[in-house]
């Protein structure tokens, strides 16, 4: 066997709390292309931030070899240099520069002082016939579509001798046509010489494209196939992804009664703002009062925009079709309407848009619901430290008094003084997004019955989550997301990992 | 209620000490200190001529309206903006209200309630970009600065300075409240400054004492009966000197009396109501806002309406003080207004800073001020140690804050 152009040995790499990446090993031949799958928080992003000098070297555990060398990495120019790209999955380019000033950005050809545009222009027409864009390179980024936008970022890597070229789900915001010439060109660079790491969900076309495929999941490299062997399928990929065993982490609930209907959506659609992209593509739905709904999907299938859109839709996008409440047509104007309507959505990003960090326990807790402790305008601070400790007894979150800033909280505790803020507004229909990300195993498992405990009491639980075992061992029933799409809804008793892994890649 | 049952209460009090209450509140306190440092420090300097009544009179008469400028910019501040066309505002205001009554005849009582909603009325106009499109703040109120100015000049074209002669409008930068008699044994003071300072020293005894019952019987913790005494004493002590101090002039002026109306305002509805809730979490993370109910919007033009109106406040304020309109006023107020905020400890990065902190500002930075030309120091050097005070106070504010 021909020597590896990288070998990532025993990489291990920790965040405050969280083992991401746990005695990796990856080796890449010369010259092929080489798929990185897994599900959501396998480890691949932080895998490849590592191979990038993103987590420089000492931030982790483990050796790097480049042709046999070994490399020592403290940001991302070092591993540019040792000939590594990555592409991101967010495209770096700048809009209101032109295509040659983005591929030189950083790197201008100049006397010193003043840049050589011509000597520019004319080098970025080499790169650009390269990645087969005929263009002219005076055009400015924001009027290329996202395809020429991604060749374009792919020239920018190409202008230096790239040896290793990483591209992070770069067919996850294409239309088929421009993903299969992204795959051409992907193809072609081989021909070059490019060895070329690609990271994606769409297994289809990780089949069709790739030499060997490594599988990681739960921060552990599970196994490389040779793609070109005949038992490689996508059967295969799902199983290894998805492999584990469910632990027994789910608490039990029993003898629940599901009630009459509290929310029905209705061929229900959503355009982005602006560009007027369609995000939502007709959606059927309908939960019931103490069901807990799960819905599954990988990243980007619209899960956080569906709910979004019923929570009074803040990112203001054109809606089309109908949600009705207990029977009742609605229309929310703002979240405010819907926290009328009983909806409370405790929100996938707890730092980004949950909660005001820098203020206190009680005053998040009591933020969405102050009329309830307010006495003719004025609020009854004393009343609010009472309400504040019972949700923190409640719901044992974890700090040392109500007065302290929550960005000072753990996740696991972020997330429940989230809870307690919307169970505050004593909601019919509770909208959990992620309820347990990054959250250790003894929260989850408090988060669970807390969730039980609501549902016994007649609410309803619409849960999104990427973590299938949390979707099987919660939900009574599933529906499966797929670009926008409902490509499936099945009872918890019908449902298996497999089954639901194979719809959310169902494109 | 006797002493008995509070005797009885404070048995079943939980209490903290001096220390703790320090620690939680560093920061807070911190310019309360140098308020005070810089005070006792100017009054050596000058030999008592900083500390003398006339010199605080005039010291709270002019800081009036950048003071209440102060009040509605911390407001801005905190919501994440910023307001740099509220001193051409009020200068244009001022203006307003001097041509309406000198030149149109309508009377005062009618020209300020008009004032005041024209205030408002201009500001939520160049509200609108920044709330409903998403303008930058900076950009939005720049162009409207230059706006205001223009219709300044045009206003005084021809005139130039416009001379106020209304006794009622004047009286609101110069006057002062009205005494009820002379006391012969203690000599000129005015007595019912004396009044009101004892009268507010009852009224924050009384509702301290209420609030900290209160508390008791939720069995909250509270700081130690001893210390509260102490507390206690010492707010008193500084009403009681303030009042005694301005009742050997000519008591309390008008402006001060504004002032605390817009203060006590402010301060309440920021602290006590929901919607100064609203004000802080609008502050601190919009989308988490927007998400729990609040519109940033309405948030946004609520703030910048006070802002508004208060601007027309100033105006009038400097108006009456200058008893006449010129072209060049409101020159630089919105600088001494965004400086008294930070200085009181506003957070650029919003979600931060409290009413009563943005006026200690406000009197640290007119203390200066006033403390250095009674020093008869040049006003080059006073720019510059303004400066040096601004951005020491940001720098110790933001590694306070660091450490906690």
């Amino acid at each position: 066997m021909e020597n590896p152009i990288l070998e990532m040995k025993s990489i291990t790499k920790e965040f405050p709390g969280v083992k991401a990446l746990d005695n990796v090993t990856f080796s890449v031949k010369k010259g092929e292309i080489h798929c990185l799958v897994g599900e959501n928080g396998a480890g691949k992003s932080t895998l490849m931030k590592v191979l990038s000098g993103v987590h420089p070297y000492g931030s982790y555990t483990g050796e790097i070899f480049v042709e046999g060398e070994l490399q020592k990495y403290n940001n991302i120019r070092d591993s540019e240099n040792a000939g590594i790209a990555i592409i991101y999955q967010e495209l770096a380019l700048i809009p209101e520069l032109t295509i040659y000033e983005n591929i030189f950005l950083g790197n201008e050809i100049s006397n010193g002082v003043v840049i050589d545009s011509n000597e520019t222009i004319l080098q970025s027409k080499e790169i650009l016939k390269k990645v087969g864009l005929d263009i002219n390179p005076e055009t400015k980024i924001k009027t290329l579509g996202v395809g020429q936008q991604q060749l374009v970022e792919i020239a920018k890597a190409l202008k230096k001798e790239v040896k290793i070229l990483i591209l992070d789900e770069p067919t996850a915001a294409l239309n088929e046509n421009d993903s299969e010439n992204l795959l051409e060109l992907i193809k072609e660079l081989k021909q070059q010489g490019v060895t070329s790491i690609l990271i994606s969900h769409k297994l289809k076309e990780v089949l069709a494209i790739a030499d060997t495929v490594t599988v990681l999941r739960d921060g552990k490299t599970v196994t490389t196939l040779d793609a070109k062997a005949d038992l490689v399928n996508e059967n295969v990929l799902i199983k290894n992804m998805v492999g584990r065993e469910i632990d027994n982490i789910y608490p039990e609930r029993h003898g629940i009664e599901i009630g009459e209907e509290v929310l029905h959506l209705e061929n229900w659609r959503a355009f982005a703002p602006g560009l007027g992209r369609e995000i939502l593509k007709g959606l059927d739905m309908s939960i019931h009062e103490g069901e807990i709904v799960g819905i599954a999907g990988l990243m980007g299938s619209g899960r956080t925009e569906l709910a979004k859109s019923i929570f009074g839709n803040p990112d203001h996008y054109r809606i089309e079709g109908d949600v009705y409440i207990r029977g009742v047509k609605q229309n929310f104007k703002n979240p405010h309407d819907a926290i009328k309507a009983q909806l409370a959505y405790v929100t996938e990003d707890r730092k980004g848009n949950g909660l005001v960090l820098i203020q206190d326990v009680k005053r998040n807790i009591s933020l969405a619901n102050l009329k309830e402790i307010a006495k003719s305008g004025v609020i009854d601070e004393n009343e609010e430290i009472v309400i504040a400790n019972r949700y923190r007894s409640d719901l044992n979150i974890k700090t040392p008094t109500i007065e302290q800033k929550v960005r000072n909280l753990s996740g696991g505790n972020q997330q429940k003084v989230s809870l307690g803020k919307w169970l505050f507004v004593n909601p019919g229909l509770l909208i959990l997004d992620e309820p347990t990300r990054g959250i250790d195993v003894g929260a989850k498992y408090e988060i669970y019955q807390i969730m039980n405990e609501l549902v016994a009491k007649g609410m309803s639980i619409i849960m999104i989550s990427s973590e299938l075992p949390e979707v099987l061992g919660m939900s009574d029933r599933i529906y499966v997301m797929s670009a926008g799409k409902f490509t499936g809804e099945m009872p918890v008793e019908e449902a298996s990992q497999e089954k639901i892994m194979e719809l959310a890649v169902d494109y | 209620m006797g002493l008995a049952e509070q005797t009885e209460l404070e048995a079943k009090a939980k209490t903290k000490g001096l220390m703790e209450i320090l620690k939680e509140n560093v920061s807070e306190y911190f310019m309360f200190i140098a308020l005070i440092v810089i005070m006792i420090y100017f009054s050596f300097t000058t030999d008592g001529a900083f500390i003398s009544p006339r010199n605080i009179s005039n010291l709270f008469n002019q800081v009036g309206y950048i003071a209440v400028l102060a009040v509605g910019m911390t407001l801005v501040i905190i919501i994440r903006h910023i307001d740099l066309s509220v001193g051409y505002l009020a200068g244009c205001m001022g203006a307003f209200a001097a041509i309406a009554m000198t030149r149109w005849g309508m009377s005062v009582w009618v020209v300020l309630p008009i004032v005041l909603i024209l205030g408002v009325i201009s500001s939520l106009v160049m509200a609108s970009p920044i709330a409903k499109l998403g303008v930058p703040a900076f950009v939005s109120t720049m162009a409207a600065g230059l706006i205001f100015r223009g219709a300044l000049l045009l206003a005084t074209m021809g005139t130039g300075t416009i001379v106020i002669k209304d006794q009622v409008f004047n009286a609101i930068g110069n006057g002062f409240i009205p005494d009820i008699m002379k006391i012969p044994a203690l000599g000129n003071r005015h007595i019912l400054t004396l009044l009101i300072g004892a009268v507010a020293i009852v009224l924050n005894i009384f509702t301290s004492l209420r609030t900290r019952r209160a508390k008791i019987a939720y069995k909250f913790e509270v700081p130690s009966f001893g210390l509260f005494i102490l507390q206690m004493l010492l707010m008193s002590v500084v009403i009681g000197y303030i009042a005694w101090v301005l009742s050997g002039y000519n008591g309390i002026s008008w402006s001060l009396v504004l002032v605390i109306l817009v203060v006590a305002v402010f301060q309440f509805i920021t602290t006590k109501t929901p919607l100064g809730r609203h004000i802080y979490a609008v502050g601190g993370n919009p989308e988490a806002a927007e998400l729990s109910g609040i519109s940033v919007q309405k948030i946004t033009f609520i703030v910048f309406g006070a802002m508004g109106f208060l601007s027309a406040l100033s105006g009038v304020m400097y108006a009456s003080r200058l008893q006449s309109a010129t072209t060049t006023a409101g020159l630089g107020f919105e600088t001494d207004a965004i400086a008294a905020a930070f200085v009181g400890g506003v957070s650029a990065a919003g979600g931060v800073g409290t009413i009563v902190g943005s006026i200690v500002g406000a009197l640290v930075m007119m203390s200066l001020n006033s403390g250095m030309n009674l020093m008869g120091i040049d006003s080059s050097i006073q720019y510059i140690v303004r400066g040096a005070v601004l951005v020491l106070a940001v720098i110790f504010d933001r590694i306070t804050r660091k450490n906690q």
